[in-house]
């Protein structure tokens, strides 16, 4: 038994580990190989166990150790399956680490994960995330740290890749270790593309106007520069008495309702032909 | 229904000599091009101008509209030449086209069946694209997409489409389709995406979302002055955000 040990650990440096298999896979060119040290350290896996079924067995086949127990046949493809998810959660884990982080800037200078879409981001490359921490929600998608938003890969032999094996933090950590990043973003043009009919902006009054134009704004007036300073913890603006002198307005009109109704139930129908003639009037008015 | 019937017909025809436009429009990488009616192109006022691009253009228009065949006897150079002449003349033909009713029309069905892609952002939710050009001048720039949602500008995902030239639609097609059509504004998706890191959010990324959120809060009180309708269900409004924790808190402060 012993023997045969060794000779699968010979055989093993000389095939590619069961690691390296999965990164090469077709599609699973977003994951790095992590480290079999992280993997080994039990701290590294903690709470993993309850999330993935066939925790040890999967453990055992990530590392490419023979179980103690055999695998029954018929658990083979659920085994499989979960190390392939128990590989995916300890990915989420390691690429927060700093060898994790340095393994995926490589492969983000290499633009893996691909460029940013939109236009006017210029090539940036782009970030895997996922939305959620947990498996089975949401699959992979992409953060383009210029324009701050998130798209689907373009290929779909992505989209079964679950988000979490990328996690919520991890574009992130990734900016806040490589400022790098931040400095490419400066250089980018700050520029929006406007929609023009025959060389003329539409107004934003028009029913097909532009209503979108917050989405990719940056600060650069004065007064904006001012605005853009007091949000530092809260949507604060100069729009707060606008806001109040709706929320009265919108009292009013709930107390005139009010008084409407009473009055509906109080009196006959001719009043109420009345009333209603009376608003009718007064939206005339208007 | 009427769309399988012309195809239907096309293919019947195409038993015997294919049209040169189905020719074109079949070709890899011409996916976005509608058909032009050959009405429209046979009309002399449709081409004023055109002819600073491109010598023969009476001779290009036939070969487009199959009154003459490029003859074979000619050099392959020079019937390349031909041929590229007339791919070109009938893609400028095509940018005015399309901004004509009838060619919205047609344009209005290839949109539906989404030729030109879906937004690759992930909260305009697969909205279909729209291709723009940046310049109506040939050979400036490629073609792009533009998408009604998020009103961006993005490039196309396959590289076929990335090298068509952008005038072959001209810019001011996505403008003319929306005011043409103006039920299919959509109602813009205002979610927003913030990076964090362990249920944090960065702070400098969700400092300028707030000041974002500000801009489009003060858009919609200019608009609630002029008594502009932006229903969260209608055509051009702005709908409900979903489960998003800056616009929760944006909505209890102001209560």
């Amino acid at each position: 038994m012993s023997s045969f040990n060794e000779v699968e650990s010979d055989s093993s440096e000389d095939v590619d580990s069961w690691i390296s298999l999965f990164c090469s896979m077709f599609g699973h060119d977003y994951f790095v190989e992590v480290a079999p040290e992280f993997i080994e350290d039990d701290f590294n896996l903690t709470g993993l166990s309850l999330i993935v079924p066939f925790f040890r067995d999967a453990l055992d086949v990530i590392l490419d150790l023979e179980p103690e127990i055999p695998i029954k046949p018929a658990n083979v493809p659920l085994v499989e399956h979960a190390a392939e998810l128990l590989y995916g959660l300890i990915h989420a884990r390691y690429i927060l680490t700093k060898p994790g982080l340095r393994a995926m800037a490589e492969k983000y200078e290499d633009n893996c994960f691909g460029s940013c879409p939109r236009y006017y981001c210029q090539g940036m490359h782009l970030l895997p995330i996922g939305r959620y921490d947990q498996p089975g929600i949401e699959t992979v998608r992409l953060y383009c740290p210029n324009c701050n938003d998130i798209y689907l890969p373009s290929s779909s032999r992505y989209l079964n890749i679950d988000g979490a094996f990328f996690g919520t933090s991890f574009a992130g950590m990734f900016m806040k270790l490589f400022p790098e990043i931040q400095r490419q973003c400066y250089e980018r043009t700050k520029k929006q593309f406007e929609l023009k009919l025959f060389g003329f902006k539409l107004n934003e009054r028009a029913p097909g106007g532009p209503r979108m134009k917050w989405l990719r704004q940056y600060p650069q007036a004065k007064e904006e520069i001012e605005e853009y300073k007091k949000c530092e913890f809260s949507i604060v603006g100069t729009n707060e008495k606008i806001v109040e002198a709706g929320g009265q307005e919108e009292g009013e009109e709930e107390e005139e309702e009010e008084e409407e109704e009473a009055r509906m139930d109080e009196d006959s129908h001719e009043e109420a032909k009345a009333s209603a003639g009376e608003s009718m009037m007064s939206i005339a008015k208007d | 229904m009427a769309s399988r019937e012309g195809e239907y017909i096309s293919d019947s025809g195409s038993d015997y000599t294919e049209y040169w436009i189905d020719w074109f429009l079949g070709s890899r990488g011409n996916e976005y091009f509608c058909d032009v009616d050959a009405e429209y192109i046979t009309d002399r006022f449709n081409l004023t101008g055109l002819n600073q691009y491109v010598d023969r253009i009476g001779l290009l228009v036939d070969i487009i509209t199959d009154r003459t065949q490029i003859s074979e006897t000619q050099p392959e150079e020079a019937r390349a030449r031909l041929e590229d002449n007339a791919k070109f003349i009938y893609a400028l033909i095509h940018a005015r086209y399309i901004i004509t009713s009838r060619g919205l029309s047609k344009m209005l069905e290839k949109y539906r069946n989404g030729d030109f892609g879906y937004c690759p952002r992930v909260n305009c939710k697969l909205t279909p694209l729209l291709p723009v050009g940046l310049s109506d001048k040939p050979r400036v720039a490629s073609v792009k997409l533009y998408c009604p949602n998020c009103e961006d500008l993005y490039n196309p995902k396959s590289s076929r489409h990335a090298s068509i030239d952008g005038a072959f639609f001209g810019t001011s097609f996505p403008a003319m389709f929306l005011q043409n059509y103006p039920e299919l504004v959509p109602t813009h998706n205002v979610d927003v995406y913030i990076p964090k890191i362990f249920g944090f959010q960065l702070h400098s990324q969700a400092q300028l979302t707030r000041w974002r959120l500000l801009k489009r809060e003060q858009l919609v009180n200019r608009l609630d002055q002029l008594h502009i309708e932006h229903a969260n269900d209608g055509p051009g409004g702005f709908a409900d955000p979903v489960d998003d924790d800056e616009n929760k808190k944006a909505k209890r402060g102001r209560r």
